[in-house]
C-alpha cells in the first residue's frame, strides 16, 4: 500500500522552479532517503507533502489525502521532526510528550500510559522531571523522534534529524527509526550523511529540484558505478547548474 | 474535545515558559511599581499657547486691558469668550481649555471704589505641572496690571485672584503619570512580549513543527496571548491599588468602563504585538521594533511627559497615531475628571478601529506567508 504517491509535482516562487516534476510512491513501513545539495529542492519537496506549501502545478497524496485540497487532514496523520528543533528547551521531558499528544489530540490518559513505556523504552526514566536542555544532544533527538510518532501517525518527516549528534547515538537512533518503519510507520528522511543513507530502503536522489536517481542503495550504486552513496552523491551533484 | 486538548496544551505551555524565565517575570511584575514610584517626580514641562476661556460680564476698561496683556502673551491664546458660566465648565469637560479666567461683574467699578477687586482663574489640573505653571504665569500678569494702575492712580489698589485647581486640588503629579504608566506597561507587555514570544517559535525551528501538526495558526496566536493577557490583567490591578492605595489618586469615575478602557487597549496592543511578529524573522528584531516604534512614541508622544500641545504640527498629527495617547487620554477622562462615558466615544472608537485595523493585516500577512 502507498502512504505517500506524488506525481508532477512542480513548485515555482517566481522564475525560479524549486521543484521540477518529481514522481514517486513510497509504500507503508518504508525508510526513504531524500538526498540533495543544498538548494537542491528538498526541503521544498518536503514542506509540500507536509502541506505547509501549496503545489504550483501536479498533484499527491500522502496518508490517503490530496495535498492541496486536504492539508488539515494530512497534518492529523504525519509527523515532523527537523533537525533545528529538538523540543523545547525550558520545559521538562513529561511536558514536552504532553504538549505534543495535546496539539495532536491524544486523550489524557492515553498520554500518561504512553509516556511511561516510552521513557522506560528509551531508558529515560529517570529523567522524566528534568528540564530538556538538560539533557545531551543525541538524547535530546532520540526523544523528539520519539515524540514525532507518539500519535502513532502513518509517516514521519525527519528533516536532518541526526545534524550534530555522534557516530554512536546516530546508530542507536537509526534503531528507532527500524523499529518504527517495522511498526507499519513510513519514514521520509533528508540527510546529509552519506553513510546514514545506505541504512535507508531505497534513495531519492535530488538535484536542482529533479528527481535524478531513484532506487535501493544496491541499484544506485550499480547505476552510477560507484562504490558508496557518497560517490553516487558526488557523481550526481556535479550534473548541478544551480549553485547553493 | 480535540480543540480543547490543543488549546489547554498550548496555553499550559505558554504559563510554563513565563513562570519558568524567573527573571523575566520579576521584571514584568515589579516593573509597573518601580515605574509608578519613578515618574512622578522627575518630571518638569513648559507650556506655550496654552487655549484659555474669559468669562467677562463686565467688559470694561480694566478686564479689557488684562484681557489684552494675556492674550499678548505667548503662553496664552484666548480662544473662547463663553457667556455663561456653566459653558466653562463644559469647555474644561470636553479638552478644549486649559485656563478659565473669571472675573467679577464691575470690576472697574471696584477695583476703583473699593480698592480690590475679584478675578477667578481655574486650571485643568490633571497636569499638575501644566495647571501650576498657567496660574503662576497668569498671576503675575495680574500682578504687573495691579503695579500699573497703582501708580497711575496713586492709590492702593488690589486684584485679588482666586485659584482652583479642577480634577486635581492637591496637584498631584501622580494624577498625570498613573494613566501613562498605565499605557506604557501594557504596551510594553502585550505587544513587546507578545511578539517576542511569537518569533521566538520562529527563531527556534518549532513554528515550522507547530504548522505541520493540525493545530490551526488562530488556535496557536489565541494561546499565545492568552498568559499575556492575563499577566496584563495582573499589571493593570497593581497599578490601580498602587494608585489608589498608595498615591491617593481614587478612581472617580467608572470602574467598570475604566477597565472597558483597558481592555481595548490591551486588545489593540496585543494586536499589534501579533502584527510585529508576522513582520520580524528574529527576537531582536521584534524587540527593536517594539522598543523604537512602540515604546518610545508612548513615552514621548502620548502626552505622558511631554505636552503634545506644544509640539511642531508634524508631531502632533504623528500623535494622533500612538493609541497609548487615546487610551491615556481615556483613563484621565474616566479614572481622574471622572465623566460619564460618552465624554470617550471618541477614544473608544478610534481604538476599537486600531484593534480591527491590526487584527486584519496580521491575518493577510499570515497567511500570505503560508503560502
Amino acid at each position: 500500500m502507498n502512504t505517500i504517491e506524488v506525481h508532477d509535482l512542480t513548485k515555482k516562487f517566481g522564475d525560479f522552479t524549486a521543484v521540477d516534476h518529481i514522481s514517486f510512491e513510497v509504500t507503508q513501513g518504508e525508510v526513504l532517503g531524500f538526498l540533495g545539495a543544498n538548494g537542491a529542492g528538498k526541503t521544498t519537496a518536503m514542506r509540500m507533502l507536509c502541506g505547509l506549501s501549496k503545489p504550483t502545478s501536479g498533484w499527491g497524496r500522502v496518508a490517503g489525502f490530496d495535498i492541496t485540497r486536504e492539508p488539515e487532514e494530512i497534518k492529523k496523520k504525519i509527523g515532523y521532526m527537523s533537525q533545528k528543533f529538538s523540543l523545547y528547551e525550558d520545559l521538562k521531558v513529561w511536558e514536552n510528550i504532553r504538549l505534543f499528544a495535546g496539539i495532536y489530540g491524544v486523550d489524557p490518559k492515553t498520554i500518561a500510559h504512553k509516556t511511561d513505556s516510552m521513557l522506560h523504552r528509551l531508558g529515560f526514566y529517570a529523567e522524566k522531571n528534568a528540564l530538556v536542555k538538560s539533557l545531551p544532544p543525541g538524547w535530546k533527538q532520540k526523544l523528539a523522534f520519539s515524540v514525532a510518532i507518539l500519535h502513532e501517525p502513518k509517516i514521519v518527516f525527519l528533516d536532518e534529524p541526526t545534524g550534530g549528534v555522534d557516530p554512536v547515538t546516530r546508530r542507536q537512533f537509526w534503531k528507532l527509526i527500524y523499529d518504527a518503519a517495522q511498526q507499519g510507520i513510513t519514514v521520509f528522511v533528508t540527510t546529509h550523511y552519506m553513510d546514514e543513507a545506505e541504512y535507508c530502503h531505497r534513495i531519492s536522489m535530488m538535484v536542482d529540484g529533479r528527481i535524478e536517481a531513484l532506487g535501493t542503495p544496491q541499484q544506485l550504486k550499480q547505476q552510477f558505478q560507484a562504490a558508496s552513496i557518497d560517490e553516487v552523491f558526488r557523481k550526481s551533484a556535479r550534473q548541478a547548474q544551480r549553485n547553493e | 474535545m480535540e480543540r480543547k486538548r490543543q488549546l489547554s496544551a498550548f496555553i499550559k505551555k505558554e504559563f510554563r515558559h513565563i513562570f519558568r524565565d524567573r527573571r523575566s517575570m520579576l521584571i514584568l511584575l515589579v516593573m509597573p511599581i518601580i515605574q509608578i514610584i519613578l515618574f512622578g517626580f522627575a518630571i518638569t514641562t513648559e507650556v506655550k499657547n496654552a487655549r484659555v476661556a474669559v468669562f467677562d460680564p463686565s467688559n470694561d476698561t480694566a478686564t479689557q486691558h488684562i484681557i489684552n496683556r494675556i492674550n499678548a502673551s505667548e503662553y496664552f491664546d484666548i480662544e473662547y469668550y463663553p457667556q455663561q458660566l456653566e459653558s466653562v465648565n463644559q469647555l474644561f469637560q470636553e479638552g478644549n481649555i486649559r485656563l478659565a479666567i473669571l472675573f467679577t461683574d464691575h470690576f472697574e467699578e471696584r477695583l476703583r471704589h473699593t480698592g480690590d477687586a475679584a478675578v477667578q482663574l481655574l486650571a485643568d489640573a490633571t497636569d499638575p505641572n501644566q495647571a501650576g505653571m498657567l496660574v503662576a504665569y497668569a498671576s503675575n500678569i495680574l500682578a504687573a496690571c495691579q503695579q500699573e494702575w497703582m501708580e497711575e492712580y496713586a492709590a492702593p489698589l488690589q486684584i485679588v485672584p482666586e485659584i482652583r485647581m479642577l480634577y486635581n486640588p492637591q496637584m498631584k503629579g501622580a494624577y498625570n503619570f498613573v494613566p501613562g504608566v498605565m499605557g506604557l506597561i501594557l504596551m510594553l507587555i502585550c505587544a513587546m512580549m507578545t511578539s517576542i514570544a511569537i518569533v521566538r517559535e520562529k527563531e527556534m525551528g518549532t513554528m515550522e513543527v507547530l504548522l505541520a501538526s493540525p493545530m490551526r495558526p488562530g488556535y496557536l496566536i489565541f494561546s499565545k496571548v492568552v498568559p499575556y493577557f492575563s499577566l496584563s490583567m495582573v499589571n493593570l490591578m497593581t497599578i490601580l491599588f498602587l494608585s489608589v492605595f498608595v498615591l491617593g489618586v481614587p478612581v472617580s469615575g467608572s470602574l467598570f468602563w475604566l477597565l472597558i478602557a483597558s481592555f481595548l487597549f490591551i486588545t489593540v496592543a496585543l494586536s499589534l504585538g501579533i502584527l510585529i511578529s508576522t513582520i520580524v524573522r528574529t527576537q531582536v528584531a521584534a524587540m527593536l521594533i517594539s522598543g523604537m516604534a512602540l515604546m518610545m512614541p508612548v513615552m514621548l508622544l502620548s502626552g505622558m511627559i511631554f505636552p503634545v500641545e506644544n509640539m511642531p504640527l508634524l508631531l502632533q498629527l504623528l500623535s494622533h497615531a500612538v493609541p497609548a495617547k487615546w487610551f491615556i487620554l481615556s483613563v484621565k477622562k474616566l479614572m481622574i475628571q471622572g465623566l460619564p462615558v460618552h465624554y470617550v466615544r471618541k477614544e473608544f472608537g478610534i481604538l476599537a478601529f486600531m484593534a480591527i485595523l491590526f487584527i486584519s493585516v496580521s491575518i493577510k500577512n499570515f497567511k500570505v506567508r503560508l503560502t
